[in-house]
């Protein structure tokens, strides 16, 4: 049993603070990714969990216990490093033993466990190789094998994927995720990649600046974003955001346009209010290429200034109310720069956001 | 000429763009060899040069072979040389370990630990010389001043005592070469694995026993195999501290060949003597080498 609770927990570095008091309570056997822009504190509070980093203040909980003062090993945790740090000098099989041996497991025991771990991994036919002998991706099954051996209450991941080119990529996470269903423990994954946080989470964990932004499974906060940050980082290419006013029951774009108050958002806002309007580039769309074409939308007249076509689909860069957007056309249609297009705006996926806070205008 | 030459059969062109370097080579490595070991086939001696035209085989070969006067200080140097060499170690890597932790002043004692190998090895020898002097040696009067001893301890005069003094200043004079090769392998090392290492369960003995000693273990060969050409040929500390005395209960082989070549003129047998203590280095580097061959072979690719 190890659910995973930080209580107010700080980290600096001298004057520098670098995590400012995070809470966050992560259940057993959950799977949460830590996600968020270079530099914003994911590695940081994850090697705090490990207790590779001295805790500034708060509290580390591992299964109801303080951890704060316990070196890492008395942890029980196991952790998968960005660059794999396998031992350079050891075979697969010793790389995958060494926890058991260090632990003082009878070699039966270790080889069996051992065994075991190659198998699900697939690593058995190279477990007489040493890290140099490896490719990228079988360097990172090694570590995850290593992780798992352990049996540990619970496992980290800081970036593991993001050494890999972009198909093995996709392939190691399909098998992250089979592996957390085929040994469920509890995961905290940190990436700076929104694809993996997406696909792998059960819940994310939005960071910026040493805060939490926002916490929620993935669909919430794809479809709910509680700030403008999380809506830019989260969804590709990143949501729109245009500065407007509310008057007289419509947002009223900086050029004049003017669109209706989404319905499910009529209660929450009050006249004049400096608002950003929130829209996906999927939710622009022109008529007759849209995702879809009922729920209450507003029509505007864009000019195309570039189209990038994509297959199926194309992205399209427009201005509205003076502004550059990101719109979006369904079906292999040809767009020429300077086509003048109606483009219908689906209103009911839109969002509002507090000029001045950032914050969504809708209470969760 | 030569234009005419590399035009006309080009595939010449590297040999005669080699010519300098294989003339340099042959003068200076190629003819002292064959002079050397033919010198060691006769019994050539300094003063009478004619005696270097009397070829006698392998005589002063097969003499060595069997003469316990020419083994006991061989046995000597291959002693000397693997006390000095672990201890090197052992103190080498504790500087470097030491040095490695702290912030503070770390370039400065960093150069002030290269300080003994800036120092001329006779002077080196020199100074322990009076040190370790029985009469005016520091080291009794001060033992002496503590009260630690009341009669002077014949430091270089006692057989046992004049080879631990030795070995003393060699160490003192040359640990700094294992210190400074390890601590480019401290500098050099990953820290990632020494992390996964203490989340796989490893305490700090454990982490270092278990990872760092093996990545620094081709530094030590790479010093071993330095140090082992050095000490098999030790000579002037020697020479400057004991003179291989007392009653050569401290010789070791090159102060036994100079001896025999230049004290005794027997140039031949010290040739020969020179040959096979040259094996014995060639013997060294290859084990050190093959050591750290393997050793190395999980560096090569791993980030
Ligand atoms: N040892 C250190 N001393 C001072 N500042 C540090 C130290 N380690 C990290 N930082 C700072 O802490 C901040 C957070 O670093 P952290 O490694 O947690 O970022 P991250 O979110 O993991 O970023 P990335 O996605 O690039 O890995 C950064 O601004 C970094 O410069
Ligand atoms: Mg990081």
């Amino acid at each position: 049993m190890a659910a995973i609770t930080l209580e107010k927990v700080v980290k600096k570095y001298g004057a520098l603070g670098v995590v400012h008091g995070i809470d966050l309570t992560i259940a057993h056997e959950e799977f949460v990714v830590l996600v968020g822009p270079s530099g914003c504190g994911k590695s940081t509070t994850l090697r705090m969990i490990a207790g590779l980093e001295d805790i500034t203040g708060g509290l580390v909980k591992i299964g109801g216990q303080v951890v704060n003062d316990l070196p890492p090993r008395k942890r029980n945790i196991s952790m998968v490093f960005q660059n794999y740090a396998l031992y350079p000098h050891m075979n697969v099989r010793d790389n995958l033993g060494f926890g058991l041996k260090i632990a003082g497991q009878s070699p039966a025991e270790i080889s069996k466990r051992v065994g075991e771990a190659a198998e699900i991994l697939g690593l058995t036919p190279l477990l007489d190789r040493t890290p140099a002998e490896l490719s990228g991706g079988q360097r990172q099954r090694v570590a995850m094998g290593r992780a798992i051996v352990r049996n540990p209450d619970a496992f980290l991941f800081d970036e593991p994927l993001s050494n890999l080119d972009a198909k093995l990529r996709g392939q190691m996470r399909a098998e992250i995720k089979k592996l957390h269903q085929k040994v469920r423990t509890t995961v905290v994954y940190v990436t700076h990649d929104q694809v993996e946080a997406m696909t792998l989470a059960d819940r994310i964990v939005v960071m910026k600046d040493g805060h939490i932004e926002q916490v929620g499974t993935p669909m919430q906060v794809f479809n709910h974003p509680a700030t403008t940050f999380v809506a830019t980082f989260i969804g590709s290419p990143p949501m729109n955001l245009l500065p407007a006013t509310i008057s007289g029951g419509a947002v009223r774009l900086a050029d004049g346009t003017a669109v209706p108050v989404p319905d499910r958002l009529t209660g929450h806002v009050r006249d004049g209010m400096a608002v950003l309007l929130g829209i996906r580039p999927d939710d622009i769309s022109p008529v007759g290429h849209g995702l879809s074409q009922d729920g209450p939308g507003a029509e505007v007249a864009l000019t195309v200034d570039l189209a990038e076509p994509l297959g199926m689909e194309s992205l399209i860069y427009t201005r509205l109310a003076g502004q550059e957007v990101q719109a979006k056309l369904y079906g292999p249609r040809i767009v020429a720069p300077g086509e003048v297009l109606t483009f219908r705006l689906a209103l009911d996926r839109a969002h509002l956001f507090d000029a001045a806070t950032g914050k969504t205008v809708r209470a969760l | 000429m030569i234009r005419a030459l590399t035009t006309k059969r080009p595939e010449m062109t590297p040999f005669l763009l080699l010519t300098p370097a294989l003339i340099t080579m042959l003068f200076v490595v190629a003819l002292p060899l064959v002079f050397s070991l033919w010198t060691s086939l006769t019994p050539y001696q300094l003063t009478k040069p004619q005696t270097i035209y009397s070829f006698v085989g392998l005589r002063n070969y097969t003499r060595l072979l069997t003469d316990p006067g020419f083994w006991i200080p061989f046995g000597r140097t291959v002693l000397f040389l693997t006390i000095a060499l672990n201890l090197e170690f052992a103190f080498g890597l504790g500087i470097a370990l030491l040095i490695n932790k702290i912030t503070w002043g770390q370039r400065g004692l960093r150069t002030i630990m290269m300080f003994p190998m800036m120092f001329s090895p006779i002077l080196v020898g020199f100074q322990f010389k009076f040190i370790f002097n029985d009469n005016i040696g520091i080291l009794n009067n001060a033992l002496q001043s503590l009260g630690l001893t009341d009669q002077a301890i014949p430091w270089l005069v006692d057989a046992k005592l004049a080879m631990f003094s030795l070995l003393f200043a060699e160490i003192w004079m040359s640990t700094s070469v294992f210190a400074i090769l390890l601590l480019a392998g401290l500098f050099a090392m990953p820290r990632d694995p020494l992390e996964a290492a203490k989340v796989d369960g490893c305490n700090a003995f454990q982490t270092f026993r278990h990872i760092t000693l093996p990545f620094l273990m081709p530094f030590a060969y790479i010093a071993m195999t330095i140090r082992s050409l050095d000490v098999a040929r030790a000579y002037d500390i020697v020479k400057v501290m004991t003179g291989g005395g007392p009653a050569g209960r401290t010789e070791l082989l090159w102060t036994m060949i100079a001896r025999t070549g230049y004290e005794n003129a027997k140039m031949g047998q010290a040739n020969a003597m020179a040959y096979i203590s040259t094996v014995l280095s060639i013997l060294f580097t290859w084990y050190f080498y093959r050591k750290l061959i393997a050793a190395r072979r999980f560096m090569g690719g791993v980030q």
